[in-house]
């Protein structure tokens, strides 16, 4: 038996999705997130090693319960192979950013000392501006993100995250 | 052996038993029809003059025979004319195939004549859709829509061929269906749980719904609620599923069901949900929805566990393989206190009560019922009427009694009463409300060209019933649109397709004339008279608990 106290704790969940490439699959994920009224924080999607199959990892923010339906309701999808919720404990998350920084001459050297603290990379050297690579969790993006602000950015494109287990365990097993 | 696509998909119609389809023709299903023309003596095809009630027709020869219902459209409008067919499949979980084609494949995405993302457009509103872009996919994306439509919680699928596809050889090899999976995910422990809750329990009530027709599991409920003693309601989509002469009965639940359901609900304490949903239609709030009971909800869908209501108890299957395995793993109950408290609710609020309300739509429903074959299957549209039928018609077996239940769809059960009857080859009568009627009545040249023996009786009350009921009673009578005075000469509208066609005016010519109607072969109208002003009753306004129910108003 149950328990019903479980259901109000908020928090991030990140999902990882394999669904067989058919045409329409992603529209067919994506719908059944706004068909319940479920919001998508971020979403990532590539090929896997197999390329008739592709992986989706999708944040979201919620419950419990709606966790739960999300699972179920993934599940119900004919083209969806497996479902399984990726527990940060327990695994990578990375997301790849890149920002466009306002850097003149003046600038660029302690745009590029912060860059190091951070181990990121510079991807791009103009001479009105940079383009610094994160890749990392999104709180340690959203805290370089923070601080290169400062500077000014000009744009920045975020992919969501991508996320595999540690260790030998995978989404195959369970 | 090399065939057409198009005849590819006759063929895989025949290894799936197929034999009747509904539909309408079009530009890029031309290569479609002309197989079918072909197969013409192995595929009958029912020409509907919309594809609407093509697609409402698939549906009620599924609901009345069990077996998946077929409809055929041309690409475009064709197509999303069966939208909300489609969507009624959907909510009802009622296996229907879709087969659309589109436009041949170079033109695709190019916003060709006619074209239109129907696997786009369709894909919240199916079980599971696709477009067959190989021809080589096609004869396997036929039969996995069949596999997929009748197995687990049944549903619609559509599969959309572009013209080419339909023109293309390929090489086909006959197969046998797959046997249908039922999607069992229940353990040995799930069970013992359940009968554990069952034999502890002191007070428990049967919620039973569309998942028990689906399954064919009328015999197992049966069976568990005699066993323990337990009284019986069943969701609109479960009537049928219970004999209703039954002492067990209490009638069906929800904003328009019995107060013996209600006060079961409320005083229970186990509710066994078994092929239920429990949609707000039947709680009406979730939050206040059967408080002090437990509850053990068995359905074969596991997303609809936890969905709206918080269960104790799950069993995650078919209902009739689940009970076959629960039933024999619960104690016998002999007499108990809570069935005799049942019985008197039932005698004080009987289940087909109306009180003083609704005298003569019931009258209408019982003479109507008298005349008309034992063996008829029901229909109905959606309104005052369709609840009517709920409350006062005798169903005593399963599949007898049609209707839009998730949807709601106002034109569905013209369609619904010819897919029934061309199924089941009985006579089907189509409860109707003068405003659902005028949705599809287009749809009696369907029924005369066929001599598709289907009644419709209409409760001509000159209003949309139910909506102005609303206006009644929680908008100040301002009757905004819902008054419809139409002009409409029932009998002369149907003399005019090639059908016969009754009015009557009021009771004294009740019996005879509805005598006389049902003596008739092929397609029958008959429009009955009532007043605007009978409610549905009882009623949960929305939002309130079931303990809330009004039994009486004075409007």
């Amino acid at each position: 038996m149950r328990l019903n106290v479980r259901y109000n704790m908020i928090r991030r969940y990140v999902l990882s999705i394999l669904v067989k490439n058919t045409s329409g699959v992603l529209n067919k994920v994506t719908g059944m997130f706004s068909k319940r009224g479920y919001n998508i924080r971020s979403l990532s999607v590539g090929e896997t090693d197999n390329p008739e199959i592709s992986r989706i990892t999708v944040e979201v923010v919620g419950d419990e319960q709606i966790l739960e339906q999300i699972k179920k309701q993934l599940n119900k999808l004919i083209d969806v192979v497996k479902v399984k919720a990726i527990r940060s404990k327990s695994s990578v998350y990375k997301e790849l950013v890149l920002v466009k920084v306002k850097a003149d001459t003046k600038k660029r050297a302690a745009i590029i000392e912060l860059c190091d603290i951070f181990r990121t990379k510079i991807v791009d050297v103009g001479k009105k501006a940079l383009v610094v690579e994160l890749a990392g969790t999104p709180e340690k993006n959203d805290a370089l993100i923070e601080l290169l602000a400062e500077f000014g950015i000009l744009e920045m494109a975020r992919t969501g995250i991508t996320a595999l287990e540690r260790g030998a365990d995978t989404i195959h097993d369970e | 052996m090399k065939l057409t696509g198009a005849q590819i998909i006759m063929e895989c119609l025949k290894e799936q038993g197929a034999d009747t389809v509904f539909g309408f023709p079009g530009g890029t299903a031309l290569p479609i029809y002309d197989a079918l023309y072909e197969y013409r003596h192995e595929i009958r095809h029912i020409l509907t003059a919309h594809e609407q009630h093509a697609a409402h027709a698939a549906d009620g020869y599924a609901r009345a025979t069990g077996k998946a219902g077929v409809v055929f459209s041309t690409s475009g409008p064709g197509a999303t004319n069966l939208v909300t067919g489609i969507a009624t499949a959907y909510m009802d979980s009622v296996p229907v195939v879709a087969i659309t084609a589109n436009v041949e494949m170079k033109n695709l995405g190019k916003d060709s004549f006619q074209e239109i993302d129907i696997t786009g457009v369709t894909a919240p509103i199916t079980k599971h859709n696709m477009i067959v872009k190989k021809i080589s996919h096609l004869a396997d994306a036929v039969r996995q829509a069949f596999y997929i439509a009748n197995s687990g919680r049944k549903g619609p699928v559509l599969i959309d061929v572009p013209k080419d596809i339909t023109m293309e050889q390929c090489e086909y090899a006959p197969a046998t269906p797959l046997p249908i999976s039922h999607k069992n995910a229940f353990s040995a422990s799930d069970i013992l749980a359940a009968a554990q809750a069952i034999n502890e329990s002191k007070r428990p009530f049967l919620y039973i719904g569309g998942g028990v027709i689906a399954s064919d599991a009328e015999e197992e409920v049966f069976a568990l609620a005699k066993k323990i003693g337990a009284p019986v309601t069943t969701t609109l989509m479960g009537i049928g599923a219970f004999p209703q002469n039954d002492e067990r009965y209490t009638g069906m639940i929800g904003m328009h069901g019995t107060k013996t359901s209600a006060l079961c609900a409320t005083h229970c304490d186990l509710l066994i949900a078994i092929g239920a949903r429990f949609s707000e239609r039947v709680t009406s709030d979730h939050a206040k929805f059967a408080k002090q009971a437990k509850v053990l909800h068995i359905d074969v869908d596991p997303a609809e566990i936890n969905k709206n209501i918080q269960a104790h108890y799950e069993i995650t299957g078919n209902a009739k393989d689940v009970l076959d395995t629960l039933t024999p793993k619960v104690k016998t109950k002999k007499e108990n206190e809570w069935m005799q408290q049942v019985q008197t609710w039932k005698k004080r609020y009987p289940v087909d009560r109306a009180g003083k309300n609704a005298q003569y739509p019931k009258k209408i429903l019982q003479t109507m019922q008298e005349f008309a074959p034992n063996d008829a299957v029901f229909t109905t549209e959606v309104g005052q009427h369709q609840m009517w039928a709920a409350q006062f018609l005798k169903i005593d077996r399963p599949r007898q009694f049609i209707t839009s239940g998730g949807l709601g769809t106002m034109g569905f059960g013209f369609g619904a009463a010819e897919g029934a009857a061309i199924g089941t080859d009985r006579r089907v009568v189509n409860i109707a409300g003068d405003g659902s009627f005028h949705m599809n009545l287009q749809e009696i040249v369907t029924a005369v060209k066929y001599n598709i023996p289907v009644t419709i009786l209409i409760l001509n009350n000159q209003v949309l019933g139910m909506v102005r009921q609303w206006q009644k009673l929680f908008y100040d009578e301002r009757y905004c649109n819902t008054t419809l005075n139409n002009p409409t000469d029932y009998v002369k509208l149907a003399e005019a397709f090639g059908a016969k066609g009754f009015h009557i005016a009021d009771k004294t010519e009740l019996r005879q004339k509805m005598e006389e109607a049902f003596r008739q072969d092929g397609p029958v109208i008959i429009a009955c008279d009532i007043n605007e002003d009978e409610n549905v009753l009882p009623m949960v306004p929305g939002g309130r608990g079931l303990d809330e129910i009004i039994m009486e108003v004075n409007k």
